[in-house]
């Protein structure tokens, strides 16, 4: 049946691979590994942005200033990502 | 050992090279946000302002402009070169 990462790969007992059930599990994979890229380049980003000269521990206003810039971080990759599918759309038009 | 009929196998492909499309988008807009998250944003506030906005938008479009400008005199140059 419908396993996790190890599980059955997409194989109904039968001996039959399933195509839908085997995207199923690359798709979550593909998910998890956009999900590591997105966090460690949103990690350098706000680092840069948020602590100026490392000190003992993150004060208020460094933490404040991160969960700002993980909001200002995704906001930013919609609009990123909406240009870039509408740019994607102009080209094929003018194809 | 398990199989896979020829339908199967088509289709497979087919979705596969559809999931490969869309990496391929989103690695590029990992790739915008990189140059363009430097260029628009100064100190993160509680939303991006319609500045921030346009500044990010016309970086990729701006960036891609770029890239094929650089292709396009490249193409030239190396043909120049082969005269």
């Amino acid at each position: 049946m419908e396993g996790g990462f190890g599980s059955d790969f997409g194989g109904s007992g039968c001996g039959k691979l399933d195509p839908g059930l085997i995207m199923e599990q690359v798709k979550v994979q593909i998910a998890v590994a956009n999900a590591q890229e997105l966090l460690q380049r949103m990690t350098d980003k706000c680092f840069q942005k948020c602590i100026g000269k490392p000190g003992g521990s993150l004060d208020n206003s460094e933490q404040k200033c991160i969960a700002m810039c993980m909001d200002r971080y995704m906001d930013a990759w919609n609009t990123v990502s909406r240009a870039y599918n509408l740019r994607l759309q102009r080209e094929r038009a003018n194809m | 050992m398990a199989d896979m009929g020829e339908a199967d196998q088509a289709e497979l492909q087919r979705l596969v090279a559809a999931e490969q499309q869309k990496a391929q988008f989103t690695a590029q807009v990992h790739h915008f946000m990189e140059l363009c998250w430097d260029k628009c944003v100064d100190k993160p506030g509680n939303r991006l302002d319609s500045r921030t906005e346009n500044c990010l938008s016309s970086c990729v479009d701006r960036f891609i402009d770029t890239t094929l400008a650089i292709t396009n005199r490249f193409a030239q140059i190396v043909q120049k070169g082969g005269q």
